[in-house]
């Protein structure tokens, strides 16, 4: 029946005026715009392209690169290909946005704390902070940090001495590391199944204390499990699975020791900063978002402020905490790309060199760009599975 | 009705002294306690090494050398006086916000006021600030005032005021400031010559008032149940959002050029505007969406059962509704949309930024001055960021109390 009057009632509207036809012509209208529009560019740009010779293919990443990167996490040099290059710009981005993720996030949550906390000198100089980093660029952070900071730092010879030893100078800042020693894989092994089986010990006996209500005092075996093998590793390693490589003055400069340079000292300090500033807010506002009858229900059944933090309001602060926290870990990431204003060369800035060797403006810059998407995409891939596992867990 | 019967009333409370007040909030436990002299001993060093170097080692030389680089950058010095009718026409029209929106204008309205009367007073003994543009300083405060009692007339509307706004932003951008070539009043000057605090505002303005409405339209369309429409939307969003503002200005200003007729030429700042405009449509549209999806559906049934057209029913019952809705969000928007005009330093123009820049060349006793420039930067878009947001947390108590 239905069918029949709704097919009675086209008859009787006009073409023009069907909804349906409409729907359809509308779609057909903007589809033809749009791809005219690209076409039109298309066009142009493979004439421009014709003229200059420059073809559009992905070849020259396999020809050598021959400029240098001043640092980077894999080896590299000039006489190695483009696509290498390219490689070491992703790696030192995943590299400063991986620390500057888990840096912010740290320094983030201290801060949101400390605004929140009753104490009302320690929240206002929180607030002092979280107003000073957010109301500024990222860019001048960044210049006022690295030029005004780290490029003004004394020179090797009268470089800084702070705890570790570790060493600042123009050179940058050299810390101590712990590297291992011939042995140490044993102790690393080692402590490696000490953490897998007390995090499995840890999770077994919590569902068994959580099902059954009897005592397996989950916390404390997983704890002993794992200082158990631990120290088993340290002695089978002949108690020395690490040495300390310290960097000390040799002639004019530094021996041993890591060294993280100037550039990469100062963007990551500056992302940091930055970021931490809008963590904390994010925090702020995740934990306000948690009904205060929660926190005096907790109280009334006993639980210390220790345990009303962590077990009442930070579990329900996480819902509302991950959706913007995933936007700010992205934002940190696209703003790695800043690094090429000061020096430091990432994704982006080798890039932009090898579009000045290579003369590929546009090969590389959909590389660039697919590259930024797919880092991207995965993060909020990754931390959207997190975010609804806790949403589900809560509900 | 016996006192001494009556059961006893309880004193109204008494706001506490500052003893009270001081045991409450800084000394309650030992551990506060501790905190706070922590707290104590951490503000007294950080103040005392800002204030030491801020006062005797730092040298303010760059930036009070040549104020006139910082706010117009090299326009010619013979022309200033466009510039100079843009900042009195803005003072008027702020004059006349703060009039209609006490409330949210007010603050930034008396600090502007108070700021110019310093800027026209101070004496500063560099030659290039003449007595005119002093005169251009002291006459703001006096428009702003003006403006405010006009603003505060009865028979003046909101919608007077923005579209005062918006053909005053016209008229600067498009007229006054790069000038027409057949007026000989008003000859031709290039965008190679502008710089500082007028490229910063230009481009903020510019792209605040060109990102919104088509980011409304990206938020309607990811909306749309026109597949096409919806997909074009969703992609153009997910790619912007996806990438980093440096790489889309650089597609505006080396790509672009590639898929043009050859011989075409854009402005670079147009190029800049462009990106920045591209760039935070898309975050603007994500923001309206979450507007769109707030308002009930409902209202759009009850509006379609009334026989209200699709156009109607998104103009009159759907926007409104959810464009109040997230007035606070895309106010932030426009704060790191502002902030982000800096990165325009990247592909060479001398905005705020890269006219500091500029000047830390200018001289060679200069060069090792960047901590001072770089900070003076910092406090201009501090001070205009904090009264956006202040702004915006205003509205959205306002908001709140109407909340229905």
């Amino acid at each position: 029946m239905t069918i029949l009057s709704n097919t009675q009632a086209s008859e009787k509207i006009p073409l023009w005026r069907d909804e349906r036809i409409l729907r359809i012509v509308a779609q057909i209208v903007s589809a033809v715009v749009v791809l005219a529009f690209l076409f039109w560019g298309v066009t142009n740009f493979l004439r421009i392209t014709q003229q200059r010779g420059m073809p559009l293919t992905y070849n020259f990443l396999r020809e050598p690169a021959g400029f240098p990167i001043s640092e980077g996490f894999l080896t590299y040099d000039p006489t190695m290909s483009f696509g290498r290059a390219f490689l070491v710009g992703l790696i030192n981005t995943l590299v400063v946005s991986g620390s500057g993720i888990v840096l912010a996030s740290i320094l983030g949550l201290i801060i949101g704390l400390a605004r929140l906390s009753s104490n009302w000198l320690l929240s206002r100089i929180a607030l002092a902070y979280i107003e000073f980093h957010r109301n500024i660029p990222l860019l001048v952070l960044m210049f006022l940090w690295y030029f005004g900071v780290f490029a003004k730092l004394p020179s090797v010879k009268e470089s800084i001495a702070m705890p570790g030893p570790s060493y600042l100078s123009q050179r940058g800042l050299y810390i101590t590391f712990p590297r291992l020693t011939e042995t140490g894989s044993i102790f690393l092994i080692f402590s490696g199944i000490g953490v897998i089986l007390a995090f499995a010990a840890f999770y077994i006996l919590r569902h068994i204390r959580e099902n059954t209500g009897r005592e397996t005092h989950f916390g404390l075996t997983s704890l002993g499990l794992f200082l158990l093998l631990t120290i088993a590793g340290w002695f089978l390693s002949g108690g020395e699975p690490f040495w300390m490589d310290k960097p000390s003055m040799q002639g004019f400069n530094f021996q041993g020791g890591f060294r993280l340079s100037p550039e990469f000292t100062a963007l990551l300090v500056s992302l940091t900063m930055y970021t931490a500033a809008f963590i904390a807010e994010v925090v702020r506002s995740g934990i306000q978002a948690v009904h205060r009858g929660q926190v005096e229900a907790a109280r009334a059944l006993g639980l210390r402020s220790p345990q009303v933090m962590s077990l009442i309001v930070l579990p329900q602060a996480l819902r509302v905490i991950i959706p913007p926290l995933i936007s700010q870990y992205l934002n940190l990431t696209k703003n790695s790309s800043l690094a090429l204003t000061i020096g430091f060369q990432e994704l982006f800035a080798i890039s932009k060199i090898t579009i000045n060797q290579a003369g590929r403006a546009v090969p590389v810059f959909l590389m660039v760009m697919l590259t930024y998407l797919a880092i991207s995409l995965l993060t909020s891939l990754v931390l959207n599975v997190y975010n609804r596992k806790v949403q589900f867990v809560e509900r | 009705m016996n006192a001494s019967n009556s059961p006893p009333t309880l004193a109204p409370p008494v706001a506490p002294g500052p003893l009270e007040w001081l045991r409450k909030n800084l000394f309650s436990n030992w551990f506060n306690a501790v905190l706070t002299l922590a707290s104590l001993v951490f503000l007294y060093f950080t103040l005392v090494t800002i204030l030491r170097w801020a006062l005797f080692s730092a040298d303010w030389q760059p930036v009070t050398y040549s104020p006139l680089l910082f706010l117009v950058g090299q326009y010619p010095r013979a022309q200033l006086w466009r510039p100079g009718l843009s900042l009195l026409i803005g003072t008027f029209l702020i004059g006349m916000s703060w009039g209609l929106w006490e409330r949210y204008i007010k603050p930034f309205a008396i600090f502007f006021a108070i700021l110019l009367t310093i800027l026209a007073i101070f004496p500063l003994k560099t030659p290039t600030i003449t007595l005119s543009i002093r005169a251009v300083f002291l006459a703001s405060p006096v428009l702003i005032i003006l403006g405010y009692r006009i603003g505060r007339l009865p028979a003046v509307k909101g919608k007077y005021v923005i579209t005062m706004w918006l053909l005053a932003a016209i008229f600067i951008t498009l007229v006054l400031l790069p000038g027409l070539g057949n007026i000989p009043a008003l000859p031709k000057i290039a965008t190679t010559s502008w710089g500082g605090l007028l490229i910063t505002l230009l481009l903020a303005v510019g792209g605040i008032t060109l990102s919104f409405p088509i980011g409304v339209l990206l938020a309607l369309g990811r909306r749309s149940s026109l597949t096409v429409v919806k997909l074009f939307s969703i992609f153009f969003i997910e790619t912007i959002r996806g990438v980093p503002l440096v790489t889309v200005l650089f597609m505006f200003s080396i790509i672009l050029a590639l898929f043009l007729p050859a011989g075409s030429r854009i402005d670079r700042i147009v190029r800049a505007l462009l990106a920045m405009v591209f760039f935070s449509s898309a975050y603007t549209a994500e923001n309206v969406r979450g507007g769109l999806q707030a308002v009930p559906p409902g209202q759009a049934e009850a509006a379609k059962a009334l026989g209200l057209s699709n156009f109607q029913i998104t103009t009159f019952i759907v926007l409104p509704q959810a464009l109040r809705l997230v007035i606070p969000t895309i106010v932030g928007q426009f704060i790191s949309l502002f902030k982000d005009t800096t990165l325009v330093v990247i592909v060479g123009i001398n905005d705020l930024l890269g006219i500091s820049n500029a000047v830390l060349n200018l001289k060679p006793q200069f060069v090792h001055l960047q901590m001072e420039v770089y900070l003076f930067v910092a406090v201009i878009f501090w001070i205009f960021s904090y009264f956006m947001s202040y702004t915006s947390r205003e509205l959205e108590k306002s908001l709140g109390i109407g909340k229905r």
